[in-house]
């Protein structure tokens, strides 16, 4: 996968974002394994607090895949297109040349902000055009922005 | 129509000098509640039983009468308020009784202009015109207007786009159209049949007979059997008549604003092929077309409004591939034939059988990316259209050492070449971003009509 571009040129996404996922995967099923597990024990039934290992592992096996996923996401730009890598088992590598994009937009929701992250997405013509990267420095994605803007419109070509 | 020339050049307005559509119009909006009604009646078949046996049928007939007045009256006055209006930059239109929406379709932004005849209205001699325009999501159409003057507006509004005189523009005429291509209807129906014989119709066709009789005889009713068989029966109809209907006399002819496509028996359509605004082109092989030779040609076009992207609904090779020349001038039909490669041996750990139909090549012009074992479906996307590239692993290819490349286009479409060897497909993915740059640069304008 990683062959397409040059491997010094490749940037990661920041830590941020995994510390942030880890931590909404843990507010969903920690409540989850502590009510399977105290409840049957409160009444007086102890055994079948054992179905809260589901939960559990799955939050185990959910920590870490996340963090492979995290570590999966690159991203490189080159002089006349942007190369956007991620995935483990199902890899995709997307490339968008300058040229064709439509619009770049940044976006940042409240827990992002809370976690000093931006999410950089952009907009070609084709719908399918899957190019996004989370867990950018706010500073960072508006550099991005403004520098795959200005390259947009010095490349642009119509549809 | 413009002021008078001698006058004092004025403002036109849509009260003064807008003109208003064909008087029949009202007419169209009289079956809509008689179509409601079918509808609800289809629904709750008890209830109108019921309801005809407590009121009797005069009633229900004058009910029905009154109805239809109701719609043919809300008609008058919606055709009474709607004007349309040419300027030198714009086409004006203005409809809506309680909501009154006027729009402005700039001239030089119109994509394609088509004059479509349902065939109630080729009956009445009226005409809608079909605009489709960049930018505004739907199509606006005028209907209905009478067909001579359809034509000619579609002639003016053409001229005007492209920039000719606007006081000679309605004089102007149809741009000359010249025929290029012409399917015979025993082709036509041949072709058909027996795509219908290696597709599912004939299957469903049999189940939509078989299933509900079955039914009835034990013992679920009338109705049951009915809503049963409908769908079943409007699939096949869809697949194989209704197609033939709409494809019957299908022509393509070479204009100066693109290729004209008319077809249909019973509704003349007619489209415009804008081709600089081609994005990718299909070919489609049925199973039981290669013996002929034919080939089906589909178009997908940036925009909306273009319904069903058939360039040519079966055509010998030799002929679809001058038609797909007139689109895409460049591109050779044949040497991007011979550059597909098939896949890897390996790959028939992912996809058994079915494998033999993966193929993808590259030309200088076109990514070209086969698919389909019985019904094979070539997809061609010209290097200056392609969007973006996205080369994907799912966990068993990584396993394989495979991967598919997607290509996307500005149709919302995708041309996919599946199980590549991975690194090939890397070096393809990597080579891809460059041609279609380069691609880009020396594409074709933008402006349809300026060439």
């Amino acid at each position: 996968m990683d062959e397409v571009g040059e491997e010094a040129a490749w940037h990661g996404v920041r830590p941020g974002l995994l510390t942030m996922r880890r931590l909404v995967l843990a507010l969903w099923l920690g409540p989850l394994v502590l009510a399977a597990a105290v409840i049957p024990a409160v009444l007086g039934a102890p055994v079948w607090s054992l179905p809260a290992l589901a939960p559990l592992l799955l939050g185990a096996w959910g920590w870490r895949a996340l963090g492979r996923n995290f570590r999966s996401w690159r991203y490189q730009e080159r002089d006349d297109d942007l190369l956007i890598s991620r995935g483990v088992l199902w890899r995709q590598l997307t490339v968008v040349p300058y040229g064709r994009m439509q619009l770049v937009e940044v976006t940042s929701g409240p827990l992002d902000r809370k976690f000093d992250l931006a999410r950089l997405q952009l907009h070609t013509a084709a719908a399918a055009s899957d190019a996004t990267i989370p867990g950018l420095e706010p500073a960072e994605a508006e550099r991005l922005r403004d520098r795959l803007t200005a390259l947009g419109e010095a490349r642009s070509a119509g549809l | 129509m413009t002021a008078d020339p001698t006058a004092p050049p004025t403002e036109p307005s849509l009260e003064r000098d807008g003109k208003r559509l064909h008087p029949v119009t009202p007419w169209r909006r009289a079956w809509a509640p008689l179509a409601g009604l079918f509808a609800v009646g289809l629904n709750n078949a008890e209830n109108i039983r019921s309801w005809t046996t407590s009121l009797g049928l005069g009633w229900l007939a004058a009910l029905l009468v009154a109805l239809m007045l109701c719609g043919a009256g809300y008609g008058f006055l919606s055709w009474r308020v709607t004007r349309y209006l040419v300027t030198d930059t714009e086409l004006r239109i203005r409809t809506g009784l309680l909501f009154r929406r006027t729009a402005h379709l700039r001239l030089d932004r119109i994509q394609s202009i088509d004059v479509t005849r349902p065939l109630l209205a080729r009956a009445v001699g009226v005409a809608k015109l079909k605009m489709d325009v960049v930018g505004s999501g739907d199509s606006d159409e005028l209907a209905y207007l009478g067909e001579s003057e359809a034509t000619a507006l579609r002639a003016e509004l053409l001229a005007r786009a492209a920039g000719i005189d606007p006081l000679a523009a309605p004089s102007a005429g149809e741009a000359p159209a010249r025929r290029v291509a012409a399917v015979p209807t025993p082709v036509l129906a041949k072709a058909l049949a027996l795509e219908s014989l290696s597709g599912g119709w004939a299957l469903l066709l049999v189940a939509g007979i078989a299933l509900p009789v079955t039914l009835y005889v034990l013992g679920a009713g009338l109705f049951v059997a009915l809503t049963v068989a409908l769908p079943m029966l409007a699939g096949v109809w869809g697949g194989t008549l209704g197609r033939f209907l709409t494809q019957y006399g299908w022509t393509v002819s070479e204009s100066p604003d693109g290729l004209r496509l008319d077809h249909g028996l019973l509704q003349r359509d007619h489209a415009t092929v804008p081709p600089g605004r081609v994005q990718s082109v299909r070919i489609v092989e049925p199973l039981l077309w290669r013996r002929q030779g034919w080939v089906r040609v589909e178009l997908s076009v940036a925009g909306e409004g273009n319904e069903s992207g058939l360039l040519v609904p079966v055509a010998g090779r030799a002929q679809a591939g001058e038609l797909i020349g007139r689109i895409l001038p460049e591109v050779d039909i044949d040497k991007t034939m011979a550059s597909i490669t098939a896949v890897p041996r390996r790959s028939r750990w992912a996809v058994p059988v079915w494998r033999h139909g993966y193929g993808h090549g590259v030309t200088d012009a076109v990514f070209v990316a086969r698919a389909g074992r019985l019904s094979r479906r070539y997809t061609l996307v010209p290097h200056a259209k392609v969007q973006s590239v996205r080369m994907t692993q799912g966990p068993w290819e990584q396993r394989l050492g495979l991967a598919d490349i997607h290509v996307d286009h500005g149709a919302n479409g995708t041309a996919t070449a599946r199980l590549r060897d991975a690194a090939e497909a890397a070096r393809e993915v990597a080579a891809q971003a460059d041609r279609s740059r380069l691609g880009r640069r020396n594409a074709a304008p933008e402006r349809w009509l300026t060439r």
